[in-house]
C-alpha cells in the first residue's frame, strides 16, 4: 500500500477513500474517509439509505468496497474474510442461534477458536454475570424476552475480547423504556471494558446519549463527524442542523460578510445578522438555522439592540410539562418553533402579535436547503 | 359492575369459560367435519378393512360349516371320527349344489398343495350321501387323501374365524400340521427379500433425493425472488406431467438405443451399450427424479425461515464457512430434512408403476406383489397381509424418526 497511509497508533480503523455501489450506477457510499479511534464509541447516524449500514457491513466483511481501503490497526482488511477479522457484531434482530442454549450461544465464538473447555466455561459464566443473566444459561433464545436476548447477543459479541464491536441498530426492536435502559447498559459496558464500539442507528436521541463521537451520514457522504454537543450546537450544514434536534429555517441572500458574521436579507423581508458558517460570499443564497430554545418572545419592542428581531404571530401554545412549545408564524416560516421554559408562557395568548429575538451567534448561516 | 360478578359467582370460573368456548369449538368442528368424514371413508375405513382381511378366515367356515363344527371336538391327533366324515360329505354335497366349492378349495390349496383337486374330485364322485356309518370308508374310497392327517389338519387350521396364516406368510413363516410356527418352504420364502429390497430402494432413493435436493433448496431459499421463482417453476415442472409419461421418458433416454447410450457410443467412449434400464440403476434414476420435489419443497420452506443473519453472526463470531454451515445452518434445517426424508421414503416404498416399468425382475418392490395378489390371483388375504406388514414397518420407522428428532435438541457450543 501507499507508504503515507500507515495508520497512527491511536486510530484503530481507517476508511480511506471508500466507495460502494451495488448496481454499478449509483454510489451508496460516495467517498468515505473515516478514522475510528481506539476505545471510542462512534455512532454512524443517518436516515435509512444514507449508507451507514453499508459502511458497517464493509467493516464487518459482509460487503466488499468497490474502491478504497479499510485498515484495521495497520493492516488492510479488504481481503480478510469476516471470520478472520476478529470483530464482534450485534445484529438488529439479535441473531441468537435458536437451536443452542444461551450458554452455548455465548460459548460459540470461544469454541470455534479452540479455547479449552474449562476456560471457555468460566469466561461464559463471567460474560453472563456481566449482563446479569446467569439464571437463564440453560434456556433457549426463544424463551427469553427481547431485552434479555439483546443482552445475550452483547455478551456473545464481547466474550472473545474482539478489538472492535459493531452494533447494527441493536435496540431497534425494543420498546422505548427498555431501549433507554439498554442504552445506559451498553454505555456502561463500553466504559468498564474499554472496548471500541461502532454503532449504527437512525435514532438521534440514542446517538446523543451514548456516543463519544457521531458521524452524520446522508446521501453516501459523512456530513459531519464530531462530539454530540458540537454537532448540536455547531452544525456545519443544513442537513445536520435539521437532522439533529429541532431547527427553525429562514431563507435569504447574503448581503455582506464581516468578521465572520453575515448580513442576510430574508426573502420575506427584514434583515438578520448570522454566523457565517457555510456560505460562499455576498450574493449567495443561504438558509439560516436557529434552535428553538435560543429564541425569546417579547410582547414589546424593547430589549438588547444586538439581538435580531422579527415580527411574529403566536399561532399555538403546546404545554409539554417541563417546557412549553410556542408555534409562531414568522414571515417566510409559518411553523417557527420556540421552546419556553416552564412557566414562561404566562401572558401569551393565541393570535397575539409578538416579537421574536435571537442573538447573531445563535443563528447559523448554512448552505441553502 | 360488582353485581355481575356476584351474579355468576356460584358457577366456577372454569366452567363459565368452557361454556363460552363451546360455541367456538363447535364451529371449528363444523369446519373440519367434511374432511373428517371424507378421511374416515377413504382412508381409515379401507386401512381397517385391509387389516381385517389380512386375518379374516371366512371361506372354509362358510362352505364347510358342519365339518368345521364336527372338527371342533377333534384333538388334532390321527384321523377324526366318523361324524366328521359324514359332516364333510354333507357339506360337499351342499357346496356342489351351490357352486361354492371353489372358494374353499382355493383357501385349502394355500395350506396343502393339490387340495383343490382332492376337494373337487371328491365332490364330483360323491353321487349320494353315504349310508350312516360308512362315510369314512366312502370318502377314503373316493380319494385316499381323506385318510391322511394333513388334509384334515388343513381344514382345522382354516376353520376361522381368524387366521395368522397370511401374516405369517408375508414374513416367510408358516405352520406345520401340528400348528408350530416354522420357516416357509424355500420356494415360497420370498417376501423378506422383497421387503428388504423395498426398504433398500426406499433408503437409496431418499439419500439420493437429499444429496441432490439440499443444494437446490438452499439456492431456492437464498436467490433473489425473481430468479428463485424461475427455479421453483423448474422444480415443480415434474408435477405437471403424468408419472407414466415421466417414467416412459426415462425409458426413451436410458434404453440400449436411447439418447445416453447413443451419445456415448457416438463419442467413442463405449463400444457396447451400457445397461442403464431394466435394472436397479434405472429404478433409482427414475424414482429419484419423480420424488425429488417432495424433498426440495419441505427443505425449501424450512430454509426460507432461516435468517441469513445467523450465518453472518457465525462468521462475525469467528466461524469459518464450513464450521458455520455444520454447526449453525445444518442443525436448523433438521426439521426440513426429517420431513423431506420421511415423505420421500414413505412414498418410495409404496412405489409400483416406476419399478414395474424401468426395473428388472429382481427390482420389483412389495407393491408389485400386492398388486399381483389383488388383481391376478385374487388372494386378498395375502395382499392385505403384505400391506399390513408394510404399514407396520412404516409406522415403526416414523416413530423411530419422531424419537430421534425429539432426542437431538441441542448440539454444539460447550458440548461439542
Amino acid at each position: 500500500m501507499d507508504g503515507g497511509m500507515i495508520a497512527t497508533t491511536q486510530s484503530l480503523v481507517r476508511f480511506v477513500g471508500v466507495q460502494k455501489t451495488y448496481d454499478g450506477e449509483h454510489l451508496v457510499v460516495k467517498s468515505l474517509d473515516l478514522d475510528i479511534r481506539k476505545g471510542e464509541f462512534l455512532t454512524l447516524l443517518g436516515p435509512s439509505g444514507s449508507g451507514k449500514t453499508t459502511c458497517l457491513m464493509m467493516l464487518a466483511g459482509f460487503e466488499v468496497p468497490t474502491h478504497g481501503e479499510i485498515f484495521l490497526g495497520d493492516r488492510s482488511i479488504k481481503n480478510t474474510p469476516p471470520h478472520k477479522r476478529d470483530i464482534g457484531m450485534v445484529f438488529q434482530n439479535y441473531a441468537l442461534f435458536p437451536h443452542l442454549t444461551i450458554e452455548e450461544n455465548v460459548a460459540f465464538p470461544l469454541s470455534v477458536r479452540g479455547v479449552p473447555k474449562a476456560e471457555a466455561k468460566s469466561r461464559v459464566a463471567d460474560a453472563l454475570k456481566m449482563i446479569k443473566l446467569e439464571h437463564v444459561a440453560t434456556r433457549h433464545p426463544g424463551q427469553l424476552s427481547g431485552g434479555q436476548q439483546q443482552r445475550v447477543a452483547l455478551a456473545r459479541a464481547l466474550v472473545f475480547n474482539p478489538a472492535l464491536v459493531l452494533m447494527d441498530e441493536p435496540l431497534g426492536a425494543l420498546d422505548k423504556r427498555l431501549r433507554e435502559h439498554m442504552q445506559l447498559e451498553i454505555k456502561r459496558l463500553h466504559e468498564t471494558m474499554g472496548i471500541t464500539v461502532v454503532y449504527v442507528t437512525h435514532d438521534q436521541g440514542e446517538a446523543l446519549t451514548m456516543s463519544d463521537r457521531i458521524a452524520v451520514f446522508n446521501d453516501g457522504i459523512v456530513q459531519q463527524i464530531d462530539r454530540p454537543d458540537a454537532l448540536y450546537e455547531r452544525p456545519v450544514n443544513s442537513f445536520v442542523a435539521n437532522f439533529i434536534g429541532e431547527s427553525n429555517v429562514l431563507n435569504g441572500t447574503v448581503e455582506n460578510i464581516e468578521h465572520g458574521y453575515a448580513r442576510v436579507a430574508l426573502d420575506a423581508g427584514g434583515s438578520v445578522l448570522a454566523l457565517a458558517v457555510n456560505v460562499a460570499g455576498p450574493g449567495a443564497r443561504t438558509s439560516l438555522s436557529v434552535r428553538p430554545e435560543r429564541v425569546a418572545i417579547s410582547t414589546g419592542d424593547d430589549g438588547d439592540p444586538a439581538f435580531n428581531r422579527l415580527p411574529a404571530t403566536l399561532t399555538d401554545l403546546i404545554y409539554l410539562g417541563d417546557h412549553t412549545l410556542a408555534m409562531l408564524a414568522v414571515p417566510g416560516n409559518d411553523e417557527f418553533m420556540v421552546k419556553l421554559p416552564a412557566g414562561a408562557h404566562a401572558g401569551l395568548a393565541q393570535g397575539q402579535a409578538v416579537t421574536i429575538a435571537f442573538r447573531p451567534e445563535d443563528c447559523r448561516a448554512l448552505d441553502p436547503v | 359492575m360488582t353485581a355481575a360478578f356476584v351474579a355468576g359467582a356460584d358457577v366456577p370460573l372454569k366452567r363459565r369459560l368452557r361454556r363460552a368456548e363451546r360455541a367456538r369449538q363447535f364451529r371449528a368442528l363444523g369446519l373440519v367435519l367434511p374432511l373428517l368424514l371424507f378421511l374416515l371413508f377413504t382412508f381409515v375405513g379401507p386401512i381397517a378393512g385391509m387389516i381385517w382381511r389380512s386375518v379374516d378366515d371366512w371361506e372354509v367356515p362358510q362352505v364347510l360349516p358342519h365339518t368345521v363344527a364336527a372338527l371342533s371336538s377333534w384333538n388334532g391327533q390321527g384321523l377324526p371320527d366318523e361324524p366328521a366324515y359324514a359332516a364333510l360329505a354333507r357339506d360337499l354335497q351342499a357346496a356342489r349344489a351351490s357352486g361354492s366349492i371353489g372358494v374353499a378349495a382355493k383357501r385349502l390349496n394355500y395350506v396343502v398343495n393339490g387340495y383343490r383337486t382332492v376337494l373337487t374330485s371328491t365332490a364330483r364322485n360323491l353321487k349320494a350321501l353315504p349310508e350312516p356309518g360308512t362315510a369314512k370308508d366312502t370318502l377314503i374310497g373316493i380319494n385316499p387323501a381323506w385318510g391322511e392327517h394333513a388334509h384334515w389338519a388343513a381344514i382345522r387350521s382354516a376353520s376361522g374365524p381368524v387366521t395368522s396364516y397370511y401374516l405369517l406368510a408375508a414374513v416367510d413363516l408358516t405352520r406345520d400340521p401340528d400348528g408350530a410356527i416354522i420357516a416357509s418352504p424355500e420356494d415360497q420364502a420370498i417376501y423378506r427379500d422383497v421387503f428388504g429390497r423395498t426398504f433398500a430402494i426406499g433408503f437409496g432413493v431418499t439419500a439420493l433425493c437429499l444429496i441432490l435436493g439440499f443444494p437446490v433448496a438452499y439456492l431456492l431459499a437464498n436467490l433473489p425472488t425473481a430468479q428463485s421463482n424461475l427455479l421453483m417453476i423448474f422444480v415443480l415442472l415434474p408435477f405437471w406431467t403424468s408419472l407414466l409419461v415421466r417414467t416412459c421418458a426415462w425409458i426413451v433416454i436410458l434404453q440400449s438405443e436411447g439418447i445416453v447410450n447413443g451419445s456415448l457410443q457416438w463419442l467413442g467412449l463405449i463400444d457396447e451399450p451400457l445397461r442403464l434400464i431394466y435394472n436397479r440403476f434405472g429404478v433409482y434414476m427414475a424414482m429419484t427424479h419423480v420424488l425429488l420435489p417432495f424433498m426440495i419443497l419441505p427443505l425449501y420452506s424450512v430454509m426460507r425461515s432461516i435468517s441469513p443473519a445467523y450465518m453472518r453472526a457465525a462468521a462475525s463470531l469467528g466461524a469459518p464457512p464450513a464450521t458455520a454451515f455444520f454447526r449453525i445452518y445444518l442443525p436448523q434445517t433438521i426439521p426440513g430434512i426429517g420431513a423431506g426424508c420421511l415423505l420421500v421414503f414413505i412414498l418410495a416404498i409404496g412405489y409400483y408403476i416406476t419399478p414395474a416399468l424401468v426395473g428388472g425382475a429382481g427390482d420389483q418392490m412389495i407393491s408389485a406383489f400386492i398388486a399381483f395378489y389383488t388383481t391376478e390371483t385374487v388372494n386378498w388375504g395375502l395382499a392385505s397381509a403384505l400391506g399390513a406388514v408394510l404399514l407396520l414397518s412404516t409406522l415403526v420407522l416414523a416413530l423411530v424418526y419422531g424419537k430421534l428428532a425429539l432426542g437431538r435438541q441441542t448440539t454444539g457450543g460447550l458440548k461439542s
